[in-house]
């Protein structure tokens, strides 16, 4: 009943909020929502509970709310509260259209990690991408965006095929109710079918390698939905989902070391990728596929309280850095690092103060949330392999270069000299939400001593190695802030866009064409052919058939005309000829007789 | 009960014929829409009385008795949804047609005959009855393409239909005189021959039946690549006749493989499924392909229709080389793909009257020519996007239950051909987005007549109440599929049982 509630409300309530899209009040209705939403995550956290519901023939829809799910639907929520709050600060975000869909995609997140059987979880997979999609493209006049959102939901859809073959996976190697439970007890081939489904569809959502691109251009959403989809919530269901399924992946047993070698190869990339972003929002995206990375790594070595504690302090953090970056888009009109930003904490101290404490908390200074996280999700990948750790730590430090790369930017001395204006104001719930989410970030780490006790906990010489490592690294920044080099390469993604445009979709939308030629030129042509074939057909058979018949007929008539003249021939009226006609009668009626007689 | 839910939209068509033309379109739609709206609930009735198995409300007189033809009409699991269907599709036309048409009274009567011979058809439980609605189905929509479509093309476009769909109906009709000979004696009763299984041997005769058979409806439903009189009729021909083709003629096929294919050649279907598993897949992947490449809205849309129809002739090849152990695969299967065939009727209606609408506005369907209309006709925008994620197969919508059922059930059995099959997912995905990216976001542009701006308002109650209707019933069965589940899942389970015996 409770699960009921707790999903109900925010669907009902987004779906109503889209339908009607009331000129006002939509901000209110959303928020109360999301606040209502929230008391009630925090209900289910507490108290557990667990339902089914019949589905399909023999596959049952399951929900539950277990300790790793307890953690991420109080998450979702309160992430969600605080990306509406924030919302209100910008004009264009104040309709129905947005908080309904912001709404929906909360419900379809919660389904998502209180799901105990695929199914459900597939359809509100699914779901979630939908939203993403009109979330992205939420400015109806920006094609840009339009175009950003088709390939965010292509990309995603393409690794959510994955699901798809492990559901049928799940049911032809005997587990036919398809519990998640389950997969690791498939017969033979089928098991490692439906893990390496999940792994990609995972692997796709969360924006890992070779799948990150998409995140890129999600980035033209607003940033609100930034903070909540893509960053906090929708790209770490992928992380959750592989962390659900770890027993799995070590029962697979190609799968957890593949599952842990993407994550911290992403964890590495993309770090580089976000430490050359003159973009804000363009360095949070890809930090954010980093930051997942380890949340990945963490699920391919058997992490998973490390992994739990990893998804919480990298959702308070990143979506404090969307919000702060969405107001100051709002304010300033700017994302540009080495442009409009420069010295943009000054101009409003408390949200620029959030801002370093969210930033030194994405590098993973102590003692902030993310330091505590990374290190456990090290210290169980250097329980597995002390390559993964090495390279792990590497990335690790790649993070406290790029936020310590952002923040030397926003507290540099304005460039432009101090006008009259006032600055625009924020609105002060969007500040003291920021403060909220500072304080969280920063304190993320407690969690550490209870609730997500991480197993191995990590050892004192890798938080000392990895707290004086990200130091390190945000001094080092700090004096070369502006001479980092940008190799094309780094700052276009990997150029991972252009090879699945050049190498996927080039090769599908000329086969279309050519088949689409095909269908009207070769195929249409048959029947047509077919038809005027048959009219020939008609024209001949009218023409010489029927010329031929008649032909005959007429010919019949003239031969007995023939034989009518004939036969006059003999009337000549002569006596002396019918003499000679009658005795050449007799005697062959005569020779006749005599035939009969001796042949009987 | 039956006959009175066939007939009653004849009978009203009748007594129509007496009101002059020049009432106008009201008069007739509404009677339409009345119509309509009686069978729906006397169709509730049915629904709410239909028997736990076999069929129900069963109605038989003797016709050619020497022959073995009688009429005998009956529902059980698989037809009752497709029943339903034709009821609720013919009343959302009606209340479409209520904007307005040329020459009403003879669009009217038309539908109202297409109406009935649809609703026959589906309860037919004898061979030459189902034959006899199959072609007055093709005759009525013919003089619907080539009397309300536009011009010439529409005329070549509508010979082109009935002369490739009714040499289908040829096919078909030498395969059911081929079945009735097979028995005892002479018959074409459908129950009888099932319970008899005159060929249960299979062999060349059988075989041969089933391929006649299966090529008439291959036409109908309609298969690559017997596809290609689908989409000139489907652009030439209005909207409400799109829908009315795409939703209900198209399911004849289809319902044609679940009732006589499948339950009266079940050797024969279960030696050969393999060759329905190829052509259903070979269908989604060049209707999704060939769509991709579409600038045309109606065609596009077209398309889409054979790469749906494919997924229907994946579930039941499938359900013919799945074990007869694996009762849950099959069950998946088979329920997958009528539900496929209910889903996919609800859904691209839908979509042709939004193209319907565009059309009116516009007076072009090239995608092209549009651009920013989810800013200057939001309502159209929104129910084109809900359409166009329904028919993607968006979990939520009815779509996706059949398809998951499908790919599930299929996966154990064929699993190469259902994974090619999923990218079917991916493709229609791909169509759907970018035409919306094209059509709804960015500047406002819209097809101006010459000299002066053509108005272009966004969807009125009438478009909105018919449209709406289908997209929220494709919802309900989406989000609650059990309702639907509890009918089909029965019949399904018996024929199941048929095929595999």
């Amino acid at each position: 009943m409770l699960l009921a509630v707790l999903i109900g409300l925010p669907a009902v309530a987004g779906a109503v909020l889209l339908l009607a899209h009331p000129a006002r009040g939509a901000t209110a209705a959303g928020v109360a929502t999301a606040a209502a939403t929230l008391a009630l995550a925090v209900a289910a956290a507490a108290t557990r509970p667990a339902s089914e519901v019949s589905l399909l023939a023999g596959i049952r829809a399951g929900f539950a709310v277990d300790g790793l799910s307890a953690v991420l639907v109080v998450l979702v929520a309160a992430v969600l509260l605080a990306a509406l709050v924030v919302a209100a600060a910008e004009p264009g975000l104040r309709t129905g259209r947005f908080h309904g869909l912001m709404l929906v995609f909360a419900a379809a997140m919660l389904v998502t990690v209180t799901a105990t059987t695929l199914p459900a979880l597939l359809m509100a997979w699914e779901v979630m991408g939908a939203t993403s999609w009109a979330l992205i493209g939420y400015r109806l006049d920006d094609r840009v965006a339009a175009r950003a959102g088709t390939v965010a939901f292509l990309t995603t859809r393409a690794a959510d095929l994955g699901l798809y073959v492990a559901a049928g996976a799940m049911l032809a190697g005997g587990a036919g109710a398809m519990a998640l439970t389950d997969l690791a007890g498939l017969d033979g081939v089928w098991g490692d079918v439906a893990v390496a489904g999940v792994v990609v569809a995972a692997l796709g959502k969360s924006a890992q390698l070779p799948f990150s691109f998409w995140l890129s251009g999600a980035m033209h959403g607003p940033s609100p939905t930034s903070a909540l989809l893509h960053s906090a919530t929708m790209v770490a269901a992928g992380g959750y989902l592989l962390l659900r399924i770890a027993p799995s992946l070590e029962a697979a047993g190609w799968a957890a070391p593949l599952v842990a070698w993407i994550g911290v190869a992403t964890a590495l990339l993309l770090g580089l990728v976000a430490a050359v972003q003159d973009d804000l929002k363009q360095l949070l995206a890809a930090s954010t596929c980093s930051q997942i990375g380890f949340i990945v790594l963490a699920a391919g070595t058997a992490g998973v309280s490390a992994g739990a504690l990893q998804t919480v302090a990298h959702a308070a953090a990143k979506s404090l850095l969307f919000l702060v970056a969405g107001l100051w888009l709002a304010t300033l009109g700017t994302r540009s690092l080495t442009g409009g930003l420069r010295g943009a904490a000054r101009r409003h101290p408390v949200v620029g103060a959030a801002f370093t404490v969210g930033a030194l908390t994405l590098a993973g200074l102590p003692p902030f949330g993310l330091w505590v996280g990374k290190d456990a999700v090290l210290a169980a990948a250097l329980g597995s392999s002390p390559a993964l750790y090495l390279v792990g730590l590497v990335a690790g430090w790649t993070a406290a270069f790029y936020s310590g790369r952002a923040l030397w930017f926003a507290w540099q001395p304005a460039d432009r000299p101090a006008t009259g204006a006032a600055p625009v104001r924020i609105p002060l719930p969007a500040v003291t939400t920021t403060v909220v989410l500072a304080l969280a970030a920063a304190g993320a780490g407690i969690l550490a001593l209870g609730p997500v006790r991480p197993d191995p906990a990590p050892q004192v010489w890798e938080l000392v190695l990895s707290g004086v490592l990200a130091g390190a690294g945000v001094l080092l920044v700090w004096r070369f802030a502006e001479r980092v080099p940008t190799p094309g390469l780094l700052d276009r993604w990997l150029g991972l866009e252009a090879f699945a445009l050049r190498y996927v979709v080039g090769p599908v939308v000329t086969l279309g064409a050519a088949l689409a030629v095909v269908d009207d030129r070769v195929l249409a042509r048959v029947p047509a052919g077919a038809a005027s074939a048959t009219s020939r057909l008609a024209a001949v058979v009218a023409g010489h058939g029927e010329r031929g018949v008649d032909r005959a007929v007429a010919g019949l008539a003239d031969g007995a005309r023939a034989l009518g003249r004939a036969a006059r021939r003999p009337q000549t009226g002569q006596i002396h000829q019918y003499y000679a006609q009658a005795s050449v009668g007799f005697a062959l009626l005569a020779a006749l007789a005599v035939l009969v007689i001796v042949v009987r | 009960m039956l006959s009175l839910i066939v007939f009653l939209p004849a009978l009203v068509a009748v007594a129509l014929c007496a009101v002059p033309a020049r009432a106008g379109t009201t008069v007739f739609a509404s009677a339409w829409l009345a119509a309509g709206l009686a069978q729906l609930g006397l169709i509730a009735v049915v629904w709410a009385g239909l028997p736990a198995s076999g069929y129900g409300f069963v109605e038989r007189y003797a016709w050619i008795p020497s022959a073995g033809i009688s009429y005998h009409v009956g529902v059980d699991g698989l037809s009752l949804p497709l029943l339903a269907l034709t009821a609720v599709l013919f009343t959302a036309t009606a209340v479409y047609t209520l904007r307005g048409i040329a020459r009403p009274k003879g669009f009217v009567l038309l539908f109202l005959a297409l109406q009935a011979v649809s609703a026959g058809l589906f309860v037919a439980l004898d061979l030459i009855l189902f034959f006899l609605f199959f072609d007055l189905s093709i005759v009525f929509m013919y003089f619907v393409i080539a009397g309300w479509g536009t011009g010439a093309p529409a005329r070549r476009a509508a010979l082109t239909f009935f002369l490739y769909t009714f040499l289908g109906s040829l096919a078909l009709l030498l395969g059911f005189i081929l079945l009735a000979l097979a028995g005892p004696q002479v018959t074409f009763d459908i129950p009888t021959l099932a319970a008899q299984n005159p060929l249960a041997g299979g062999g060349g005769y059988a075989g041969l039946t089933l391929l006649v058979i299966g090529i008439g409806l291959a036409v109908k439903t309609p298969l690559f690549p017997f596809h290609t009189w689908l989409p000139p009729a489907h652009t030439e021909a209005p909207a409400a006749g799109s829908a009315i083709l795409a939703a209900i003629l198209l399911k004849m096929g289809t319902y044609g493989f679940v009732r006589i294919a499948m339950p009266l050649l079940p050797a024969s279907w279960r030696q050969f499924a393999l060759v329905a598993v190829v052509a259903g897949v070979v269908s989604v992947l060049w209707g999704a392909l060939v769509a991709l490449a579409q600038t045309d809205l109606k065609r596009m849309i077209a398309y889409t229709s054979v790469n749906h129809m494919g997924y229907v002739l994946l579930g039941l090849g499938a359900a013919g080389l799945i074990t007869a152990d694996d009762e849950q695969a099959r069950q998946l299967a088979t329920s997958g793909a009528t539900y496929q065939m209910v889903s996919h009727g609800l859904i691209t209606a839908a979509l042709f009257l939004l193209a319907g609408s565009l059309h009116e506005r516009g007076h072009t369907y090239e995608m092209s020519a549009y651009g920013g209309l989810a800013t200057r006709t939001p309502r159209f925008a929104g129910l084109f996007a809900v359409a166009a994620f329904a028919s993607l197969g968006l979990p939520g919508f009815s779509g996706f239950i059949a398809e998951f059922q499908i790919f599930a059930g299929a996966l154990g059995a064929v699993p190469v051909a259902t994974v090619v099959a999923v990218t079917g997912v991916l493709l229609t995905a791909a169509l759907f987005l970018v035409a919306m990216g094209r059509m709804l976001s960015g500047d406002v542009r819209v097809p101006d007549a010459p000299g002066t701006p053509r108005p272009f308002p966004d969807l009125d109650a009438r478009e909105l109440l018919a449209i709406g209707a289908l997209l929220v019933l494709a919802t309900v069965l989406g989000l609650l599929p059990r309702v639907l589940l509890d009918v089909i899942e029965p019949a399904a389970r018996t024929l199941g049982d048929l095929v595999t015996r």
